[in-house]
């Protein structure tokens, strides 16, 4: 892309990366780049790749194709600890037998820096993680979340071009992830280096990315901006990971334009937006929509405008301040629909049980060709 | 390290005492500590058909039946056979015989010479602890063909043999060497000071000769293996073993040495804490029978002091032994007397400091 | 209070068995073997209680030159082991993994299937003059005569480095497989090379395998008796064999009590002095 350019606008660049385990292909043919400066995720379920791409990045392993490119130079060959990325591991693999400091000074020693500078770096780096009388403690005297902040520090001190975070906060417990999740961008900012972060939860990447990449089965089923990720999936599975969703499946019946007649599984008949190639008639489909995107209503009336209507009772309410939803049933069919309560007010005294009309516009309910066809993708090799 | 000498020890004292037990739950065993060859399988298959008793053999060696007797003070045994020389001092120092009931022998079946030499150097404060069995030399085993030079201990340090020697480093090997340096060690047996000059000169000699040796033997199968390889051409050894080695090659024999060969008794003797002195009677009067005495000379391949038994000799082993003893090298053959209390601190001594020395 | 009474007896009575044990063989003997230790022998059958036998190991240069080759040797073969054994545990460790792992694991026990005379028999007739590599060497036409291997001091340390394997193995296995395979990545990834990441991460981690490791090799090396003297031979000059002289072929029980109380005494000492040395302290080792 930055062809002849000395100086890339992207710190890192991969191209066509594949790495095979035998015959099975766990990296399959991804391309993409990453800009100065940026906090960039790859989420993706359990076992879809993440790691075997981060360690290709890291050196730990050879691709079997394509190239890994780090401020425009090649990276195919270059041995771990000779490359200008550093990485945090997923349970920080911080040094035991060494203190706070002397885990942060590693690195520098290694890279020959004087005694008396390393003392200064060593420092001014514990004062940015607003730690700054931990350099004489021993590593299990740390909390979770100091631990964290030192395990960065530590590679930041060297001042890498590109850090890779392998789920590091998959070892906290929840109210600390939330809090570290912050943290982590705040530092990602105040450094200004770019930062491969790699996770499995969807709000850590939503938050702290600039741009999101979305993994599954050894490829990248869509990268973009949260935002872009969140409402413009391009992909069933995108759409499905992506935050919450209601989810039916279902034949296509009729298309006019973009718009799409699907008759689900359980017997109802829903107008979606088709994305992609896969909603012709007769195409088996899902059908994707936020709960947030559908309104409620005590009357039919209201929803007139809405291309899909339905009624229900309320099943199930579930009350978490602004955060609270209703589960819905459709008596004809049992189905489910997950709804988030407006706050407004209006249905503040909602209960189980009560009747209830729902509604969702066209452009809201998305439609998309069935993921079972794309999922074997992976396994050509 | 320490444990491993523990170990030894309660290994000695556990052994000794659980062999103890089952000796008094069955009475009719004989407990043997004897020599390899001493008590053949087919004689202790007759011995159990006559009497009934069983026998339990454990070999081992002078120093050894000493030490087992000592640890346990002299029980674990019915019956032990030391040289005749190693009894007085031993049961002087630590007590571990009991006197011999020559009642109960049939002195009949000794020779009488060797009965009497026996019972004068076993003798401690008037009692005999102990009666002749086997006896036998030390010497030289010799191939003639690659070191047909060696006639006397001191020739086991020339030039023609160097890094082909092997001898024990123990006492006979010291007296040898006296006697072959022209001293009398036995001679100076009771006078402590003169005999530590000998063993001075002879340690000297022996520190002298160490590079000429190849390795100091402990156990007869290894000497015999090293000889039979070819990697040791001359050896201080006792004579049997020149004459099994002479059968499988006739160069190599056993050689009486010019200063004469040191010719040793092994005996019978009560462990003080004997359990069936009975059967320990019993075992002699049957072994010193002239057939059975045979048999045992057949598997120790030394003579016994039972009279009569030459008629049933083999003669091959004769043969041997008159090729390797003409009359005059009998005549020359150095009995060991009794060795007093004490004299065997001052030879350990010499031992260490020769086992110690650096060889070049 | 009741309670507390009745559950220390309770706990008495659970020790019982391994206070039993450790007075009856470990605790008496020792007290015997010191009381055995300073009686001098002054005439035969008179003893008197003195310090002589064990002034004897300190004025007599041979027994004394005789417990520093021990202790030399010791060391030798402990150092010879552990740098033979650390990149094989390291393999076994960190590369291998399944069958093979096992494979290799008992491929380090395989020596201790049989006694340690016949594994030193075997020795022996591998190196000696008539033996496998002598004649094999002929054979190629590498050298001209027999070459006797036995009886030298490399021997020695041969035999000793062989038998001591497995001591040294275990322990590193065990520590080195407890090595996250993160924290060597990490090594590399902060800018170490190979050296540097043995030196910072693996071997610091690997000390308490290390460090119990060298002690056990260590006092089996300077306790073993039959390997030194087999290979030895006419110079082979193993404390443990002056000891065994002094209690069997001697008659010398007080000597051989002393010896053997300056061997534990004195091997205390190097092991402590080693300790010191390697700033490691026993109850990190064994914690
Ligand atoms: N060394 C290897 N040999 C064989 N297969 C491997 C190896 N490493 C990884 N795999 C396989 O490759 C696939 C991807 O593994 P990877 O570790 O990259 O997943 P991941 O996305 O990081 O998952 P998680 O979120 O659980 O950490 C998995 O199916 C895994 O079994
Ligand atoms: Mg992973």
């Amino acid at each position: 892309m930055a062809n002849g350019a000395d100086v890339s606008e992207f710190d890192l660049e991969c191209s066509n990366l594949t790495k095979r385990f035998g015959g099975f292909t766990a990296v399959n043919n991804i391309s993409f780049n990453i800009p100065n400066g940026s906090f960039f995720s790859i989420l993706g379920p359990s076992g879809c790749g993440k790691t075997t791409l981060l360690r290709m990045l890291a050196g730990f392993l050879e691709p079997d194709e394509g190239d890994i490119r780090i401020k425009n130079r090649s990276m195919l060959g270059v041995p771990p600890n000779k490359r200008p990325v550093n990485m945090v591991f997923q349970h920080l693999a911080l040094f035991p037998m060494m203190t706070v400091a002397e885990n942060i000074a590693y690195g520098l020693k290694r890279q020959g820096v004087p005694k008396a500078e390393i003392a200064v770096k060593v420092q001014s780096a514990l004062d940015r993680i607003n730690l700054p009388d931990a350099g004489p403690k021993r590593v299990d005297q740390l909390s979770g979340g100091q631990k964290q902040r030192i395990a960065i520090a530590r590679c930041l001190v060297l001042d890498p071009d590109v850090l890779l975070l392998d789920e590091p906060l998959g070892a906290l417990d929840l109210k600390l992830r939330e809090h570290m999740k912050v943290e982590l961008k705040q530092l990602q900012s105040q450094f200004g280096t770019t930062f491969v972060y790699i996770t499995h939860d969807q709000s850590e990447a939503l938050v702290m990315s600039d741009q999101v990449a979305v993994m599954n089965n050894g490829v990248f089923e869509q990268v973009g901006d949260p935002q872009d990720l969140y409402y413009n999936p391009k992909t069933a599975f995108v759409a499905g990971f992506v935050g919450d969703t209601n989810r039916w499946k279902g034949v296509v019946k009729a298309t006019s334009g973009s718009e799409v007649q699907v008759a689900t599984d359980d017997g109802l008949t829903l107008t979606a937006t088709g994305i992609g190639q896969g909603c012709k008639t007769g195409d088996a489909v899902d059908i994707f929509v936020r709960p947030e995107s559908v309104a409620l209503s005590r009357s039919a009336d209201a929803l007139s405008g809405m291309e899909n209507r339905l009624a229900g009772q309320v099943k199930n309410v579930l009350f978490n301040g602004a955060n609270s939803r209703i589960l819905v049933q459709d008596p004809t069919n049992g189905g489910e629909i997950m709804v988030t309560l407006p706050q407004t007010g209006e249905f503040n005294d909602l209960r189980a049980g009560q009747d209830l009309h729902l509604g969702w516009k066209l452009s809201q309910a998305k439609c998309f060709a069935q993921e079972a066809g794309k999922a074997s993708g992976a396994e050509v090799a | 390290m320490l444990k491993q000498k523990l170990k030894m020890v309660t290994g000695l004292l556990v052994g000794a005492s659980v062999l103890g037990l089952s000796g008094a739950a069955n009475a009719e065993t004989l407990r043997l500590l004897t020599w390899g060859g001493y008590a053949p399988e087919n004689v202790i298959e007759l011995f159990q058909k006559e009497t009934g008793i069983e026998v339990e053999v454990t070999k081992s060696n002078n120093e050894d039946m000493i030490s087992k007797l000592r640890a346990t003070g002299g029980s674990g045994f019915d019956l032990a056979q030391p040289s005749q020389d190693r009894i007085a001092g031993a049961q002087f120092e630590h007590e571990i015989y009991k006197p011999i009931d020559l009642s109960k022998i049939n002195a009949d079946l000794f020779i009488a010479s060797m009965m009497d030499g026996t019972k004068k150097n076993t003798t401690v404060d008037g009692k005999v602890y102990g009666v002749p069995h086997i006896w036998g030399t030390s010497g030289l085993i010799v191939n003639r063909k690659e070191a047909g030079s060696i006639a006397d201990y001191t020739d086991l340090c020339s030039e023609a043999v160097a890094g082909k020697v092997s001898y024990r480093l123990k006492r006979p090997t010291l007296i040898g060497f006296a006697f072959s340096m022209g001293m009398d060690p036995f001679a100076a047996y009771d006078d402590t000071a003169k005999y530590s000059e000998i063993m001075g000169k002879v340690e000297e000699k022996l520190i002298d000769c160490k590079s000429n040796v190849k390795s100091y033997w402990s156990g007869g199968d290894a000497l015999m293996n090293l000889i039979r390889s070819g990697e040791v051409t001359a050896a201080m050894a006792w004579d049997t073993g020149g004459w099994k080695l002479n059968q499988e090659n006739a160069d190599v024999t056993f050689v009486a040495p010019k200063s004469g060969a040191l010719g040793w008794i092994d005996t019978f003797a009560l462990p003080a804490k004997t359990k069936n002195e009975e059967a320990a009677y019993k075992w002699i009067n049957f072994v010193m029978q002239p057939k059975i005495a045979a048999m045992i000379t057949a598997s120790a391949g030394n003579f016994t002091a039972s009279k009569g038994a030459d008629e049933f000799a083999e003669p091959a082993l004769k043969k041997q032994f008159q090729d390797s003893f003409p009359p005059e090298a009998i005549d020359n053959i150095k009995w060991y007397p009794p060795v007093p209390a004490g004299l065997e601190d001052i030879e350990g001594k010499v031992l260490d400091r020769v086992k110690a020395a650096q060889s070049n | 209070m009741k309670l507390g009474n009745s559950s220390k007896l309770g706990l008495l009575l659970l020790m019982a068995p391994l206070l039993i044990w450790l007075f009856a063989l470990i605790l008496l003997p020792h007290v015997d073997m010191f009381f055995l230790s300073i009686r001098e022998k002054v005439a035969p059958r008179v003893y008197q209680t003195s310090m002589a036998n064990y002034m004897e190991f300190f004025n007599e240069p041979l027994y004394w030159n005789t417990f520093a080759r021990t202790a030399v040797m010791s060391i030798l073969t402990t150092a010879i082991t552990l740098l033979i054994a650390f990149p094989i545990s390291y393999y076994i460790a960190k590369m291998l993994k399944g069958r093979m792992k096992a494979f290799l694991f008992v491929l380090c026990l395989l020596p201790f299937w049989v006694s340690e005379l016949v594994r030193t028999f075997g020795w022996m007739i591998l190196l000696r003059e008539t033996g496998i590599v002598s004649s094999t060497l002929q054979w190629m036409g590498v050298v001209d005569g027999p070459i006797e291997f036995l009886y030298t001091d490399a021997t020695i340390l041969v035999g000793l480095v062989y038998s001591s394997m497995l001591f040294m193995v275990v322990p590193l296995v065990s520590t080195l497989e407890s090595l996250d395979d993160s924290y060597i990545e990490a090594g590399y990834d902060l800018g170490g090379n190979g050296f540097t990441v043995l030196r910072e991460v693996v071997i610091p981690h690997a000390m308490p395998g290390i460090v119990s490791g060298c002690i056990v090799v260590f006092m089996l090396s300077l306790g073993n008796y039959l390997t030194p003297v087999l290979l030895g031979g006419k110079d082979s000059l193993w404390f443990t064999e002056q000891i065994y002289a002094q209690f069997i072929t001697r008659f010398n029980w007080e000597q051989g009590a002393a010896f053997g109380f300056l061997l534990l005494i004195l091997s205390s000492l190097i092991v402590w002095a080693g300790l010191k040395l390697s700033r490691q302290t026993l109850s990190e080792t064994m914690g």
